[in-house]
């Protein structure tokens, strides 16, 4: 546990990628922002562009049209960059497992650090994946 | 003084390292202050210290297929220059009135425009419609603020006695009194106060970021180091264009212990007057920002002159 990893862990910006969610999630995301819940103490910052961030956001059951543009933004994620897959669409497709048009998980087609049950999930449970991503930067060599 | 000398009054104290530190203290402020006026609880001191240090030490720095890297990368170099020569020139004069040539006001006001230019640039050579939008808005925005910018300075320079030489308006406002102690005084720092809201980016002004529109604009495909550096420049401006404003409204820094506190407080109310008006407006359009510069806030800076002219 270095200097880097705890400067990391205090400072996560997040970027939020719908896949194919149903509104629910990314609302939930803006209620963690806001003042009962604040994630701003944690240092973590809603940002605009993918390339300013620190860690994704995705919500949604992973639909075909979104897997390339999914793809993509993580490629352009500076590294190093976090995945957390949000709520039960994220994680595991949820109720669309067996739907024609969501052809994996999320966690089959790019890397997931994090995730966060719930349908959509309650801003402790986001407060708690906060954490468990926290500590799996300080614990393992996140960072080169 | 030797080379070592000026390298350590531009790269140390008051030139880059301490106005860096500064102005991240500002935007520290802002940002707490910010959360308390939305009864947040708001992120530690350091937090600023730490996303910097995230951007410069821990984050990679990509590049985007197909632009001149010379110039992507050039622009965040420019712009930081910019704002340290701005910083180390307004504080040394400010520590030593002698010291300065004639004209510095106006090399001052030019160096002022250096960060902003770097940022459009930015955003046009990086090849993103967002950014080249987010650089045109900033293009306008300047164009609609440095005309009001420039004519509320014209005050304290007829006031001090069609001086343009910093050190001697600190000096007659010694002898004289502070501007801000005349009605025109008062509304050119006012009309001033407005200008830098949109020469900061601050938010009834921030177009050319908008995060909710265009994605931060000129900054979208900055990362890593660059992005570090465009953010340490805007909180060095952050710090350096209020304590301009005290120089030209309230007669400079003190060394004395009651006019230091005095300056302490007139740099805490611009920044209250700041985070104030970022808070309680929403932002407005583009064109709705320039006919707000050029028409009302454009005559109270022709009033104020003229005010200044028959010595009110």
């Amino acid at each position: 546990m270095g200097l880097k990893e705890k400067i990391l862990a205090r400072s996560i910006y997040v970027f939020h990628v719908s896949s194919g969610s149903c509104n629910n999630c990314d609302i939930e995301i803006l209620d963690c922002l806001t003042p009962r819940f604040d994630l701003e103490r944690f240092g973590v910052v809603l940002v605009g562009s993918v390339k300013h961030a620190d860690a994704m956001l995705c919500t949604g059951s992973v639909n075909r049209l979104t897997v390339p543009r999914i793809k993509k933004l993580y490629e352009q994620m500076p590294k190093p960059g976090f995945v957390i897959a949000w709520g039960a669409c994220g994680s595991s497709r949820g109720l669309f497992k067996d739907s024609y048009n969501t052809g994996a998980p999320l966690d089959e087609i790019i890397p997931v650090d994090a995730y966060i049950p719930g349908c959509p999930p309650k801003p402790e449970a986001v407060i708690g994946a906060l954490v468990k991503l926290k500590e799996k930067i300080l614990n393992k060599k996140a960072v080169k | 003084m030797n080379i070592f000398g000026y390298l350590g009054l531009l790269l140390i104290f008051p030139g880059f390292l301490f106005t860096a530190f500064m102005g991240l203290m500002v935007g520290w402020v802002d940002r707490k202050v910010t959360a308390r006026i939305q009864y947040r609880v708001g992120p530690p001191w350091y937090q600023n210290f730490f996303d910097i240090a995230k951007l410069f030490f821990i984050k990679e720095t990509l590049i985007p297929a197909g632009v001149s890297r010379a110039l992507f990368l050039g622009m965040p170099a420019l712009g930081l220059a910019g704002a340290t020569l701005v910083s180390t020139m307004v504080l040394v004069i400010n520590a030593s009135p002698k010291t300065g040539f004639i004209g510095d006001l106006i090399v001052i006001a030019y160096l002022l425009l250096i960060p902003p230019i770097a940022v459009m640039l930015g955003g046009f050579v990086s090849e993103n419609s967002l950014a080249s939008l987010g650089a045109s808005r900033e293009m306008k925005l300047m164009m609609s603020y440095e005309l009001p910018f420039i004519l509320a300075m014209t005050v304290p320079i007829i006031k001090c006695g069609y001086s343009i030489k910093l050190g001697e308006m600190i000096s007659a406002q010694y002898v004289n009194g502070p501007v801000f102690a005349s009605a025109s005084g008062v509304i050119a720092f006012f009309v001033m106060m407005l200008c830098i809201q949109a020469k900061l980016g601050f938010v009834p002004f921030d177009m050319p970021e908008a995060e909710t529109e265009i994605m931060a604009g000129p900054y979208i495909e900055y990362s890593g180091k660059a992005l570090g550096i465009f953010k340490l420049q805007k909180a060095m401006l952050g710090f350096i264009i209020p304590v301009f404003m005290i120089t030209l409204f309230f007669g400079g820094i003190k060394d004395d212990f009651s006019g230091f506190m005095k300056n302490i407080a007139e740099f805490a109310g611009i920044l209250v007057i700041m985070i104030v008006i970022k808070n309680t407006n929403p932002r407005v359009r583009i064109d709705q920002a320039m006919g707000f510069f050029w028409k009302p806030v454009t005559a109270a800076a022709v009033i104020a002159v003229a005010l200044a002219y028959f010595g009110k």
